[in-house]
């Protein structure tokens, strides 16, 4: 196919078509890194997320966090219906800035980690996980 | 309501002054996320742990906000520093208004 100017206005309509659905799904994980950073940058360093590959059960997902210097931790699942997971604080007493839990994830989606680091910029990790039964309901 | 809610903690006795250990904790809840519909199509409402703090002797070590997406029987683990024999106290907050406490002792040899 020749791309001349009505393709390419034809190829971009299509891809807004396509992707308009998950557009819509993260407005509101947007929404809610804005509310964690105050609309601070969210840079790459500092910040470890595992989760699996691919899971099974979208019920019962293990993720672990860690990052050096975090204060807080913010976790988000950007494919659920509510984006937000967790907020993990460490106090004095953390002896390393990181925890494991379990989540449930809606479907095959990013899990995104921010970090709001001791000298108050963000960090941010994301990973995706492949999920066969998704573990919302509905 | 949520019922049978039973915490369990996993903290060593004893430790050396300023070790790091390592602790797990479950809650058996069922973390209901208001996701989800009964046999009549009817919506079941939320009813979660919204968060969870770890003390020991009054100081933090860490402090959670849960979200629905948080799978049911809430299970945590993460790494605290011990400087003395004291204990460390575990709360969890239920939307219900309910708090559930468990205090587990440590001794520094």
């Amino acid at each position: 196919m020749q791309l001349t100017r009505r393709n390419a206005i034809l190829m971009g309509a299509g891809a807004i078509l396509m992707t308009g659905l998950p557009l819509r799904a993260s407005a509101a994980g947007e929404d809610a890194i804005a509310a964690f950073t105050g609309g601070a940058e969210v840079g790459e360093g500092d910040i470890k997320l595992t989760a699996p590959e691919i899971a099974e059960n979208g019920n019962t997902v293990p993720i672990e966090v860690s990052s050096d210097s975090a204060a807080e931790i913010l976790v988000l699942a950007l494919g659920n219906p509510t984006p937000a997971v967790a907020t993990f604080k460490f106090g004095p007493l953390a002896a390393s800035r990181s925890a494991s839990t379990r989540i449930r994830l809606a479907g095959t989606q990013d899990v995104v980690a921010i970090a709001k680091l001791e000298d108050g910029s963000f960090v941010k990790a994301s990973t995706t996980v492949k999920v066969t039964i998704g573990g919302c309901g509905g | 309501m949520a019922e049978g809610v039973k915490p369990r903690v996993k903290v060593p006795k004893t430790a050396s002054a300023g070790e790091v250990i390592v602790i797990k904790t479950l809650i058996s809840h069922k973390m209901e996320s208001g996701q989800r519909k009964d046999g009549d199509g009817n919506v079941i409402p939320r009813s979660i742990i919204n968060r969870f703090t770890c003390d020991f002797n009054g100081e933090n070590v860490v402090d959670v906000t849960l979200e629905p997406a948080i799978s049911t029987n809430p299970y945590l683990e993460f790494e605290a520093t011990v400087p003395a024999s004291g204990e460390f106290k575990f709360t969890w907050y239920d939307d219900d208004g309910s708090v559930y406490e468990e205090i587990k002792k440590i001794a520094v040899e």
